[in-house]
Order: C-alpha cells, then structure tokens, then sequence
C-alpha cells in the first residue's frame, strides 16, 4: 500500500476579470498563496505541473522565471477542461511514485471576452472549389451543416439526450438547475458573478443553444488556482498546525472515453464519468451517500444533470427527482456547487480542476465562511475536459 | 446536367441518396471517418454499408449563437437510423419545440448547399420529419 498524498496549501485568485495580469501573474499570484498557505517555499518543491490550455504552451517554465528558478522537473499540462485536474494528478503520480516528498500543481487562463468556444476565431469562407479534405472528405465547412462544433450545442444535446432516455429533462427545469447555482455564488466573494438571478431572468436570457440560455452556460473568466502536495510520510514530521489543515487526497482518478455506441457521433460524457467516480469510490472506501459536498462540472446546466446520474448521486435515471427534491441546493442532503459552480463561480479552463478542489477544501478545513457547509468531513470535486478526459478527486479532512 | 459532389464523402448521392459507413468486419462498430482501425476492438478490416435513411432523433439542440459566417437558427441532432447513430442538422421544420423534440421520426433529405466556381453543386443533407408535407 502506498503512501497517502495530501494537499497541504490550496488557493484561487478571484474568478473574474483581471485585465492588469496575464497568465503568469495569475498563476504566480495562486502559486505564491498556495506555498504561503502551506507554510513551505518553492525550495521545498520537488515536481512543478503548471497547466494553462489557450495561452500556447510552456507556462511552467514562465512563471518558474517569477517565482523561483530550482531546477526541478516541470510539466506542462493539457488536456482540455480537466487540464488543472490532470496538473494537480501529475504531482499525485509524481509523490506516488516516490520522485519527491513534496510538489505544485497550478493552472491559469485568460478567457474574459473569448466568447464561443469551440466556433473558432474567425469567419468561415466557402472555397473556391469544391475538393473533399480531410477524415470525412468534406468538401467545406461541417460547423453548421452537419450539427454544430460549439460547446453550448454539444452539451445542450447532451442534456436532451437524457430527456429522451429517461423523460422530465425540460427547459424549466435546467432553467432551475442555474439559477441555484447562481443563488450559491451569492455566498462566494471569488466568484465572477455573485448576483442573484430569478428564474424569469435565466430563462428570458439571450438563448445560445436550447435549452441553454446565456447564464445557464459557464462564465468566461480570468482566473488562476494552485495546490501544494506532499507524501503523508512528510506532512508527518511536519508542524501540527500544518498537519491539523492537510487535506487527505483518498482518491485522484483520471479517465477517457472507452468505446461506447455513438460516441464518435455526440460525445459520451457519461460513461468516463461514471468509470472514474466507481474507481474513486472503490479506492476512497466513501459512497456517494457520505460526501458533504460535490463540485461537479456545470460547464451548462444541461450537463450539471446528467452528472448528477454519473456521480450516482442518484440511481440511474433518477437525476430530475434529485434536483426536484432539493438535495442538491445548499442547504440539501448532497449540496452541488456551493461555489457557484462554472456557470456563477467562473471556468477559467485550466484552473478550473483545482479550484474545484479549492473549495472542497476549505469547506473540509471549517474555513468557508458564510457559504461553510456544517461539519464538512468529505467531499469530491469532478471535471470533465471534452474529447474526452475526466477527473474525480475525493477529499477527506484530516482527522488531527 | 450539372456537375454535383456531396458535401461529406460518406453521403452517397443517385436516384436514392443514402448514407454509407464503414462497418468493422470484426466486431460490427460503424464509422463515418477515414479510418486507421477500430476503437472498440483494435481491428483493421473495415467493410461498407448503407445507414437506414430514416430513423429517431435522440438528441437535439437549435443552435442560436454560432461561429461568424455561420446560419442561425440551426437543429443540430443526433438521429438513431436503425441502430447506428448519425450527427446531422434537422431540417425543412420549424426550428422551435414541440416541432422539434426527442423521439421525433425522420427521414433523410439532400439539398443543394452552394455552388463553387467551376460551376459545381455541392449537395448537403439533414434530417426532415416523416410526417413533413410530401
């Protein structure tokens, strides 16, 4: 049996818009606060995994030239939306492995006005000439002409993809599903948005794909989130302050799509999911009926549903009568972004997978403020990038 | 008569235009792509079939906010054709629920989408509902 991996200092910048800093200060400013938080330098780190998807590669090495040059071994990590999940599991492996005691995971991303994703950046033009390219042999653009490429589409197809397997997946309740979410972040001062929004206003919202209207999709936003790791056998011999607010990682799980029927045609988000949430139960010896909190990936509130089911928070089939019964607002049986979730809080790509565990964790350290779920022992944090890879962590409180 | 291609190499154009998908000669997986081997059972021998030309729609979304230069409104779906699912636009329908919804029945249609410079028709298709006006 190996070794536990804890996180030792956690932080988020505020989700929101940050013209005055680029990637590197918003990475830098959450690594700086994680390392103080953990009461450790970056002398102490032994692995850097830094993750950032739009910026262009090479972060790690950037802001290791702002915060502290040692010559460890870096990664820089892609992998969609779960970048920051993959980041913070780089340095889990790192630690397993038994390379180092000690190590930072990071992710940081400028999206403020990025708009659509998935559209591409500019206008697209027909040919001159008909000639088929490419793995379909298309003769021109298929964005449009043979379903959509955009996000808001892809996961909106997804949620009604639910509806005709199991019924009751309507506008309305989506509609329901955000304005939850919106109401949660009214709690969250790191949150881009943390107005309160009725469910008129959500529903009466610019529509960007049925059923998914313009706040039911997740924020656009600068933002950056870092976590300091080490080996239990470290946090051991460390001070008891610091291993009184350690955070127990009992379980770091990543999957990607297996095979499934017409998951080259609309992704299969749910399977992967599924996968990774049985083998992060399994290795955390938790059932989904003991977590105080989850942090799943809303990225549309078509895809917080389904999630629902795929976490098996739910028996299969059964994610509408969830949410119908309340359990998943705050103040439920199985609160659901208390943050804000992406849709509130923000989805600033990569640091998305570990702000995600951020906020586990400082509802696990009774240090969440007015938002504090009560007696918070377990939580789990969930992030699926599409394409796809998904990453489950399960966090546990330190029992010092 | 004009010269026509169709807008996806895998859109069979004639008296009775169909889809055609490459079906795993191993384990019976289809595809729409060019392909190097089977995601599902890592074989390589491919063989091809013709797609049902009618079918459920599983999933949908209408597209209103899209890339510059593209359409909107537009009914991305999901179309169950006998058991192999297709991704296509729905179209010759009103681009709202109930008119669209999930477990709508549909058949293939073609259209002309462009014409290029060399005087070449480039022929589209989606999915129309069966019960659409003859």
């Amino acid at each position: 049996m190996t070794d536990d991996v804890w996180i030792l200092g956690i932080s988020m910048t505020k989700f929101g818009k940050h013209p005055e800093l680029d990637i590197v200060d918003l990475a830098a400013r959450a690594s700086q606060e994680a390392l103080r938080d953990a009461g450790v330098t970056m002398g102490d780190m032994g692995v850097l995994a830094a993750g950032n998807l739009m910026g262009g590669g090479r972060l790690a090495q950037n802001l290791q030239k702002q915060i502290g040059q040692t010559g460890i071994p870096v990664y820089n990590v892609t992998n969609a939306c779960a970048t920051g999940a993959t980041a913070l599991r780089t340095v889990v492996m790192a630690i397993k492995a038994g390379e180092c005691d000690m190590g930072l995971a990071v992710g940081a991303e400028k999206l403020s006005g990025a708009g659509l994703l998935g559209a591409g950046g500019s206008a697209k033009a027909d040919a001159a000439t008909f000639e088929p390219q490419g793995r379909f042999g298309a003769v021109t653009s298929l964005d449009g002409r043979v379903g959509t490429d955009t996000m808001p589409g892809v996961f909106a197809q997804i949620g009604m993809e639910y509806d005709h397997k199991y019924g009751g997946a309507t506008f309305d309740l989506f509609a329901r599903i955000s304005e939850k979410n919106h109401a949660h972040s009214t709690l969250n001062p790191l949150a881009a948005y943390t107005k309160r929004l009725s469910l008129d206003a959500i529903k009466n919202d610019v529509m960007i794909a049925y059923p998914n209207t313009r706040p039911m999709c997740s924020a656009n936003c600068d933002g950056g989130a870092a976590a300091v790791l080490v080996s239990g056998e470290r946090l051991r011999r460390m001070d008891p302050d610091q291993r009184r607010r350690a955070v127990k990682i009992s379980a770091s799980v990543l999957t990607s799509d297996p095979w499934s029927d017409g998951c080259q045609v609309l992704p299969d988000i749910n399977t992967l999911t599924r996968n990774a949430s049985e083998r992060a139960y399994a290795a955390a010896g938790v059932g989904p009926d003991e977590l105080d909190l989850v942090e799943l990936h809303d990225c549309f509130a078509t895809a917080e549903l389904v999630h629902y089911d795929n976490l098996q928070l739910c028996k299969p089939g059964g994610a509408v009568d969830l949410f119908e019964s309340g359990a998943t607002w705050r103040d439920g049986s199985t609160p659901v972004n208390v943050s804000g979730g992406l849709q509130s809080k923000g989805h600033p790509i990569a640091a998305t997978g570990i702000a995600n565990v951020w906020e586990v964790c400082h509802h696990l350290r009774n240090e969440a403020g007015a938002r504090q779920i009560a007696g918070a022992r377990v939580g789990l944090a969930h992030v699926i990038g599409l394409g796809s890879a998904c990453g489950v962590h399960i966090l546990e409180r330190s029992a010092a | 008569m004009t010269a026509q291609v169709p807008l996806v190499d895998y859109l069979v154009l004639g008296p009775k235009p169909h889809l055609r998908a490459h079906e795993c000669s191993a384990c019976g997986a289809r595809y729409f792509d060019r392909r190097n081997g089977c995601a599902r059972c890592f074989a390589t021998e491919f063989h091809t079939v013709e797609v049902a030309d009618e079918g459920t729609v599983t999933a949908f979304t209408i597209v209103a906010v899209a890339a510059p230069g593209v359409q909107v409104p537009f009914v991305p779906a999901v179309v169950d054709c006998d058991g192999t699912k297709v991704r296509a636009n729905l179209v010759n329908v009103e681009p709202k629920p109930p008119h669209v919804r999930v477990g709508l029945p549909v058949r293939l249609a073609t259209y002309v989408l462009g014409t290029d410079d060399a005087g070449t028709e480039a022929i589209g298709f989606g999915f129309e509902p069966t019960e659409a006006k003859a």
